[in-house]
């Protein structure tokens, strides 16, 4: 059995609003903490078979209520597995244009090694077990981005191995 | 409803609610619908009986990958849904 995670604060946030990484940052910050790792997720550029039919944005959707609930038990999983202070999570949703920001975990350790495994599992866990759908918007047509087997593995990665 | 109706011998059935989702929702043509319950049955058996309502919905189910949940929890489809239950349909996600 898993050990119960020590104390953390776990902020958990799912808004359209975009989100300033100083700020979130910040928030962070401990006396006890000496490592802050924080990853951004961003819409990148995207073409079809035609180089001029790029991505116009990003349409989100989520399931209200779920979607905090499975952040939740992921920074639960997080915490238990490694000595962080603070996490981070916030996802925006609606339709986001290229180049906007749509994700941010941030993780804050007394040491690196927690603090980055902590951010990776995290966001391994996010694209494979949160209630988040990405459609995306060309020029021509819109269509629903299909879930990645490499994501999958990924996520899968960290249930193989053995909890320290 | 008339005011007049006389009270019934079994039980009236519950609504159940069912959520869809992404893809799933546009192939449904709805986001949410309400399924009268009566009994505790498993998720299969579930699905069936939203199949059985509408040939959009039967297709929808059967043309792609479909991930359930039962209220709020991710689950397999031996899962037992209780009359009431707030059910979820929707594709494998793709947030992050």
């Amino acid at each position: 059995m898993p050990s119960a995670p020590a104390d953390y604060q776990l902020i958990c946030r799912i808004q359209h609003d975009d989100f300033s990484l100083e700020q979130e940052y910040q928030a962070l910050l401990r006396p006890d903490c000496g490592a802050v790792v924080l990853f951004s997720g961003l819409v990148r550029e995207q073409f079809q078979a035609d180089p001029a039919d790029s991505l116009q944005a990003l349409e989100l959707e989520h399931y209200p209520g779920m979607t905090e609930r499975a952040i939740t038990a992921i920074a639960e999983q997080a915490a238990t597995r490694f000595n962080v202070r603070a996490i981070t999570v916030i996802h925006r949703v609606g339709l986001l244009s290229t180049g906007a920001q749509i994700v941010l975990v941030g993780v804050a350790s007394a040491h690196r090694a927690d603090a980055f495994s902590a951010c990776e599992l995290i966001m391994d866990f996010l694209k494979n077990q949160v209630p988040i759908w990405k459609k995306a918007h060309f020029h021509s047509q819109a269509q629903w981005v299909d879930a990645k087997t490499t994501d999958q593995a990924a996520a899968a990665r960290w249930l193989q191995e053995n909890t320290p | 409803m008339s005011v007049h109706a006389e009270p019934k011998a079994v039980a009236a059935p519950i609504q159940t609610k069912i959520l869809f989702f992404a893809a799933l929702r546009e192939a449904v043509g709805s986001s949410e619908m309400l399924l009268p319950q009566l009994a505790p049955m498993q998720l299969s058996s579930l699905l069936t009986l939203l199949a059985s309502q509408s040939s959009n919905i039967a297709a929808a189910l059967t043309d792609r990958e479909v991930l359930t949940a039962v209220n709020q929890q991710l689950v397999n489809q031996q899962a037992w849904v209780q009359p009431g239950d707030e059910v979820a349909l929707f594709p494998p996600v793709t947030g992050g």
